[in-house]
């Protein structure tokens, strides 16, 4: 990279060629104000803020010398306007003055004329404290305006743009930040300018308002208070907060977030959470975070939260003690031995995980993942190894993505790929229908549901000698033009990433399909460097972590509980999800196991449990979760815990004390030291590890807060990537043949962002986003079973089952694959992998 | 729907842009959908975003930018008198404030039956005609230069006849 | 027609070059122009001129921006990056500045002149498609436009293998709908891409980064209407016409206060004098002329003395009496004028055409007419007049686009060279005399 010299405000500053004036400054500490300017977006040159005086040195026109005064200077030649620093970039042995007269009175004369339109209301400003204008103002603003107040328009100050976002349109100074955020960076122009000249203002026409999962970050960017959530508008005051680091627990990217709390009399003093703000992460979230993220977390506050233990007396449950609790479990688990069930959800954290792990593993119980996404020992394999970053992902790289709808299964890496196949990457979209992805796809692969392992394979088929023997339903495919263009693709790129998701899949599918991911990767050459490798794209934030601490889903998990004398479940609510396990007594029945279930709700599996264990929230908590990129990353204590409430990993722990185990049960810290002393991917990691930082860029945060916006800076913790565990060799999968009914329906899970998950319905807000229970449906099938749009239906398994009487809305596309019904999970109807069913229209009496 | 209704014409207008490039259809499609009624409802702001593949947020910001086009319903016709400043020194202003006293309206008003409205404008090109004005409908635009109070109020008379056949046809507003 | 030469001479009282609909007003047909000559440039260089020959002619005659910038136009199509293709011609035919008229008259009287003219600047530059950018209230004419093309077209002079060629050309009209912004090259492109109608960023220059991303030439209807005369006759022809630097023939859009308001082609470098009072047929009534605006509402206010008076307009001379020729626009302010209330109107029409993208020219117009209109009205102190200046001030210099220094160009020179005229207002009293 070609180095360039130049001067600024007196100091000399090299940097690479191409670089922005403004960028060149603030490398070395120097702040030129910028409001349109934002080092994530290309220059607009908008606002005129960031106006310098520029010198280049004269260039003799025929010797192509450089100039030189009487004294060997070089002659330097300043032009007769200002410019700006945004815009222009660096040159060899540039001057540049931000801080001469000219340049003063520059900045001064464009301040005051975005006062000119300005309320200046900052007293009642959700800004006031961290804006950008009004710091500027009190450095470079001139004294007071000499404009006369009674002349100034008067605007709409409350115009809500959709629920969770309001524009006040006097404080707007039309930077069309958020507008180039929208359309530039995530691609959903939901708000635009309208009018022109004085009267521009923000709208927007989308069907719900700001109809887009990124729409908060814009409030993070927006350089004055004219956006605002509906969470945090008149909440609070910036600088009455207080800020602890955290990690979203929404999705296996692991956003980095910050959560801003304070102290509220109206709470009875208590500490209280307002409002969730990104933190930077530029090898996660880099200062993004999605609405699901931003708006999802009040859960943690629910009012529904379960406060002490239950156990259960005659019948009904009845508050107990923590020690009544405690000792009757310690007994009944004794007694079951090997006959423990452990059943732990992938929103614990590691430490949870490693203490319930540990107690499990000491009586010869069996340990069991919650969910039905194979392949967690392959990305621990075959993953990003440390060091890997989308961001750095251009040209010399391929991503495929396969089987996953990724805006919906997590919305920053669909923006990170996205970005990335801006930059030039080869994006292949392997998916048996359309998804927001497929926008950026420089090559489409469609396989029919169920075959997507065959469909991989398939790829490395066309690519290598070693030929896997391909089932019937893909064996065409080899043929199909899109695919080879897409294995030469892959194969070819210096680097090749593959995410896969969940979309259609169940366990057993998605085990084979993780399988013929790492398949390609070898049969390509693409692990074990920076760049290249596996990543699932989990259904939860920590599932990556429960596979490397040794808990691996079931195939069948109603069957195989059945062996269970004793059942423990953590944060998992396998009757709330299927009603079978009601309906067959499978749960429950004393005849059965003994159910303990620990969570933070009393959920319908809670509801069937001998003693129910209350938990602490992750915002009442330390710990620490595994991203789907693998990297370990540390939360913190939010707010204060509840009154006698623990942490799962302690209430695992004193179970465990009860045994006779040794294990931590005070310590988050010391029980992640345990951890990492007997996990070999572990190895040396620490607390004070995660909680190393790295300088990054953009700078964020500090005292510059026009620069990148409010999102925080990142002083906690970057986290840590794990290494690749060793990797096994080319072993094909056993593939598992879905095929077409010869009657009915074929029925698909689906992922939605916006579910009807136990994380999410708590937050209200949310709560016009997210759709009634629906299922999707080929319109042309729907034609033919004589549904229409919005009708009322029922989805009959045809091996028989107990989801009669769920209901859902249909909802007809022509995108969806004949004879296929997309089923989003978590929404009642437990369609836990493709699944023959056929449909009839419900009555109507749908809630 | 105005998209079915209007195929053929969108077909054309589509064909005079690169195929990749639709976008740029979008000044086109809006004069078309505000032919019928002067001015384009949220129903066709949708349609003309499906066919582009933009978002209705951008073609509503396109009508909001330009002066021509109209997101309100208004008269059936605009008069709009050029009072910039070339034709102001040759008595625009005067005019329109002769048009408007004959009309009985005020600038920026519509006539009691919904037909006409008069307002002021920026140069439209034909100073050396002044006083001069040009109409708009949905049926696009003409020029009427050189004018008298009283040529103008006959032609004002004129429209609001047009205006009052064409809403018993089921046009205009 | 030149006794010596047999090449014809220019305009006024002889041969119009541009404006020939006046000697011949049915050159509007195509058999009419081609009896004239018309389309034997477009086949010449088709069959016989490679496109950078082409654009070398236009080079050498000299021939230079008639939309306002005078940038020299051969220069601008060599600049065309031939490493990106395709290319594209858009031509400006937004004409709104105020008290500008001719591109509208070429185009309704001496259509086919026009396109042939955007014709030969595709070729040039081996551009297939050509955008004619007309502005929204230009609905009659783009109809007339698109009318004349098709006669084009079925005679063979437009669409595929022209002339037996390999080359083909489409010419498309756009309608732009109110927004004198979209005059401004970058705005026009961002409108025909569907865009808000907003000035980019330059560099990059449309010659590199133009309509759809694509190099694309943008030239005036005025400018591209010379070319056909230039390739037939010759680029010495074209010097020879004009000034030395401001070679050729300009229309002189001349209204106002002036008996005979209208379109005049002439020389450049005929002087304001001439303009006015030999073909303008003087001032209205018994009224003295004040100042003179030479670019539309864009203009400098120049004071109008004996010595400006006798000023040539060409791009060199006009500066030296404080104000740029621009597109040729001359309005004639008599002295029953008074210079705050003209300020007024102009700073209204900025404030209505501030695009809004860049703070001092979205701010400042909409203060500037504020500080104006309360001039006006008479309520006003000398501190406003000292604050309309600043602000004015404020303003020039720091904008994304030319419109913002173009809102000051009449404020400053107004209150610098019509000082009493401000005092008296703000006394009061409207005019000064
Ligand atoms: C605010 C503004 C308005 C303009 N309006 C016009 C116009 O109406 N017609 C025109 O030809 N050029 C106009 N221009 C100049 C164009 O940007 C451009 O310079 C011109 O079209 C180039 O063509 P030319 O080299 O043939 O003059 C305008 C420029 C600005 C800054
Ligand atoms: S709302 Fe905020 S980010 Fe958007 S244009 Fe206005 S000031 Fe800029
Ligand atoms: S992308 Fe995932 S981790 Fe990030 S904020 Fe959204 S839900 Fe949370
Ligand atoms: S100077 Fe005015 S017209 Fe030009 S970009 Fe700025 S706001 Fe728009
Ligand atoms: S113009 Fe540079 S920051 Fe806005
Ligand atoms: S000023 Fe009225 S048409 Fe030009």
């Amino acid at each position: 990279m070609k180095m360039v010299n130049l001067t600024i405000d007196g100091k000399t500053v090299t940097v690479p060629e191409g670089t922005l004036i403004v960028n060149a400054a603030k490398k070395v500490g120097i702040d030129i104000p910028v409001f349109c300017y934002h080092p994530k977006m290309e220059p607009v040159g908008m606002c005129r803020m960031c106006l310098v005086e520029i010198g280049r040195p004269v260039i003799d026109r025929t010797t192509g010398q450089v100039v030189r005064e009487d004294d060997g200077s070089p002659k330097m030649q300043f032009g007769p306007k200002l410019e700006t620093a945004c815009t222009t970039p660096v040159s060899e042995g540039m001057v540049v003055l931000g801080t001469s007269e000219k340049a003063k009175a520059g900045r001064q004369d464009i301040i005051e004329f975005l006062l000119t339109s300005h309320p200046l209301d900052c007293p009642i400003c959700d800004k006031g404290g961290e804006c950008p204008l009004q710091n500027l103002t009190m450095e470079f603003g001139p004294g007071e305006s000499r404009y006369l107040y009674d002349e100034k328009m008067h605007l709409a100050k409350h115009v809500p743009l959709g629920e969770l976002i309001y524009l006040d349109r006097e404080r707007c100074i039309q930077c069309g930040r958020c507008v180039r955020f929208q359309d530039q960076v995530v691609d959903d122009p939901v708000i635009g300018f309208f009018q022109r000249g004085r009267s521009l203002e923000i709208v927007t026409y989308s069907e719900p308002g700001f109809d887009s999962v990124f729409s908060g970050n814009t409030t993070d960017i927006c350089p004055v208070g004219a956006l605002t959530t509906t969470d945090f508008r008149f909440k609070a005051r910036p600088w009455e907060l207080r800020s602890a680091a955290s990690i979203c627990t929404q999705c296996p990217v692991g956003c980095n977030i910050a959560f801003n709390t304070r102290r509220e009399a109206v709470s009875g003093g208590k500490w209280v959470i307002k409002r969730v703000m990104p933190r930077q992460n530029e090898w996660v979230n880099e200062i993004w975070m999605c609405d699901k993220g931003r708006f999802g977390y009040h859960y943690s506050k629910s009012a529904e939260r379960l406060t002490q233990p239950l156990v259960r007396r005659q019948g009904e449950l009845a508050p107990a003690t923590w020690e009544e609790a405690l000792s009757f479990v310690a007994e009944r688990f004794q007694q079951a031995g090997d006959g423990l069930f452990s059943i732990a959800g992938g929103r614990l954290s590691n430490e949870d995980l490693y203490n319930q792990g540990k107690l499990t593993d000491s009586l010869g119980g069996k340990k069991v993942l919650y969910g039905t996404m194979g392949g967690g020992d392959l990305t621990a394999q075959s993953g990003l190894v440390p060091g890997s970053n989308f961001s750095d992902m251009g040209k010399e790289t391929a991503i495929l993505v396969v089987a996953s709808d990724l805006h919906e299964e997590a919305p920053i890496w669909w923006l990170r790929v996205k970005q990335a196949a801006e930059r030039g990457a080869q994006l292949i979209v392997a998916n048996p229908r359309p998804t927001r992805l497929d926008a950026y796809a420089t090559h489409l692969v469609r396989y029919p549901y169920g075959s997507e392992a065959g469909a991989l394979l398939a790829m490395v088929n066309t690519l290598s000698a070693k030929r896997p023997d391909l089932p019937e339903a893909v064996a065409n495919l080899v043929r199909s033009p899109e695919l080879k263009a897409a294995a030469k693709a892959f194969a070819e790129a210096e680097n090749a990433v593959i995410l896969y998701g969940s979309e259609g899949t169940g366990l057993e599918t998605s085990t084979a399909l993780a399988q013929s991911c790492q398949n390609l990767l070898l049969a390509t050459g693409h692990i074990g460097r920076i760049n290249n490798g596996l990543v699932a794209v989990w259904q939860r934030v920590n599932d990556q972590g429960a596979w490397e601490l040794g808990w691996r889903p079931v195939a069948n998990l109603p069957e195989a509980m059945q062996a269970a004398r004793a059942l423990y479940v953590a944060a998992a609510d396998p009757a709330g999800d299927d009603p079978a396990y009601l309906a067959e007594g499978r749960l429950g029945s004393q005849e059965q196991a003994f159910l303990v279930v620990q969570d933070l709700f009393l959920t319908a599996t809670a509801r069937l449990a001998d003693v129910v264990l209350p938990v602490q929230a992750w915002t009442e908590r330390e710990g620490s979760y595994t991203s789907g990129e693998r990297r370990v990353q540390r939360f913190y204590p939010v707010v204060p815990e509840l009154a006698d409430s623990y942490a799962d990993f302690s209430v695992a722990g004193q179970i465990g004390k009860r045994l006779g185990l040794d294990m931590e049960i005070r310590l988050a810290g010391r029980t992640f030291a345990r951890l990492a002393s007997e996990t070999p991917a572990f190895t040396g990691l620490s607390y004070a590890r995660l909680a190393e930082v790295v300088e990054q860029w953009p700078i964020v945060g500090r005292g510059d807060l026009y620069y990148g916006g409010t999102t925080y800076e990142n002083s906690q913790g970057i986290g840590v990537q794990l290494p690749l565990t060793s990797a096994g060799g080319l072993s094909w999968p056993k593939l598992v043949e879905v095929g077409m009914p010869k009657i009915g329906l074929l029925a698909v899970p689906i992922t939605r962002l916006y579910d009807h998950g136990s994380t999410l319905l708590p937050s209200s807000m949310l709560h016009q986003r997210i759709p009634e229970p629906y299922v999707v449906l080929n319109d042309q099938d729907a034609e033919r079973l004589k549904i229409s749009e919005g009708a009322a239906i029922q989805l009959i398994p045809a091996e028989g089952g107990s989801w009669l009487g769920v209901r859902a809305i249909a909802r007809l596309r022509s995108d969806v694959p004949e004879r296929i019904v997309l089923v989003p999970r978590s929404f009642g109807l437990p369609v836990a992998g493709p699944t023959v069913v056929s449909v009839r229209l419900a009555e109507r009496v749908l809630a | 729907m105005f998209a079915e209704k209007y195929s053929d014409e969108i077909q054309a207008i589509l064909s005079k842009y690169p195929p990749e490039q639709r976008r740029a259809a979008v000044m086109p499609l809006i004069y078309l959908a505000q032919r019928e009624q002067m001015y384009v409802t949220k129903q066709a702001m949708v349609e003309i975003a499906e066919i582009l593949g933009i978002s209705s947020t951008d073609v509503a910001s396109i009508v909001g930018f330009y002066t021509l086009y109209y997101d309100k319903v208004g008269s059936t016709y605009r008069v709009q008198v050029c009072t910039d400043l070339p034709c102001a020194l040759r008595g625009a202003e005067q005019f329109l404030e002769g048009l408007c006293n004959n009309l009985g309206i005020r600038v920026g008003e519509t006539t009691p039956d919904g037909a006409v409205m008069v307002e002021a404008v920026m140069c439209l090109a034909a100073c050396d005609k002044a006083p001069m004005f040009q109409v708009q409908s949905g049926d696009g635009l003409s020029y009427h230069e050189n004018q008298t109070v009283e040529s103008a109020a006959s032609l004002v008379a004129e429209l609001r006849r047009k205006a009052q056949s064409k809403r018993r046809d089921g046009h205009g507003r | 027609m030149d006794a010596d030469t047999g090449l014809p001479s220019q305009s006024q009282n002889g041969q119009y070059l541009l404006l020939r609909h006046r000697d011949t007003p049915s050159i509007g047909e195509l058999e009419v122009y081609r009896r004239l000559g018309g389309f034997e440039a477009w086949q010449k260089v088709i069959t016989s001129m490679q496109p950078g020959q082409v654009t070398d002619v236009v080079k050498t005659s000299g021939l230079r921006g008639r939309g306002g910038a005078g940038f020299p136009t051969g220069m601008k199509w060599a600049f065309i990056d031939n490493k990106n293709w395709p290319h594209y011609v858009v031509a400006n035919a937004d004409e709104s500045e105020p008290g500008t008229f001719k591109d509208r008259e070429i185009m309704e009287g001496n259509p086919f002149q026009f396109l042939e003219g955007v014709a030969i600047c595709a070729y040039a530059i081996q551009a297939n498609a050509a955008y004619v950018y007309l502005r929204g209230e230009f609905w009659q004419l783009a109809a007339w436009l698109d009318r004349k093309i098709a006669e084009m077209e079925a005679a063979g002079l437009l669409g595929e293998k022209l002339f037996g060629t390999d080359y083909s050309l489409h010419i498309y009209t756009h309608l732009g709908a109110g927004a004198y912004i979209c005059g401004e090259e970058t705005a026009m492109l961002e409108s025909i891409e569907g865009k808000l109608g907003q000035p980019r960023l330059r560099p990059p220059f449309p010659p590199s980064y133009g309509l759809f991303g694509k190099p694309t030439v943008v030239n005036n209807v005025e400018t591209l209407t010379n070319v056909p005369l230039i390739i037939e006759h010759g680029a010495e022809w074209y010097r020879s016409l004009g000034t030395e630097k401001s070679a050729g023939v300009k229309i002189f859009s001349l209204s106002g206060c002036v008996e005979r308001p209208g379109n005049y082609e002439l020389p450049l470098g005929t002087t304001f004098r001439e303009l006015i009072f030999t073909h303008g047929g003087g001032i209205t009534g018994d009224r003295q002329v004040k100042a003179i605006m030479a670019a539309g509402a864009s203009s400098a206010l120049i004071v109008a003395n004996e010595e400006a008076l006798d000023t040539p307009m060409d791009y060199e001379s006009v500066p030296r009496v404080g104000a740029q020729l621009g597109s040729a626009s001359v309005i004639v302010i008599d002295d029953s004028v008074s210079i705050p209330w003209l300020i007024n109107k102009t700073m209204h029409f900025f404030k209505h055409e501030s695009c809004g993208k860049c703070t001092p020219c979205r701010e400042g117009t909409f203060w500037m007419m504020h500080l104006t209109e309360r001039i006006v009205e008479g309520s006003a102190t000398l501190e406003d007049v000292e604050l309309l200046q600043d602000v004015a001030n404020q303003v020039k210099g720091k904008c994304l686009c030319a419109l913002g220094d173009f809102s000051t160009e009449a404020v400053l020179t107004g209150i610098e060279r019509f000082r009493p005229d401000f005092e008296l207002a703000v006394a009061g009293s409207a005019v000064a005399n």
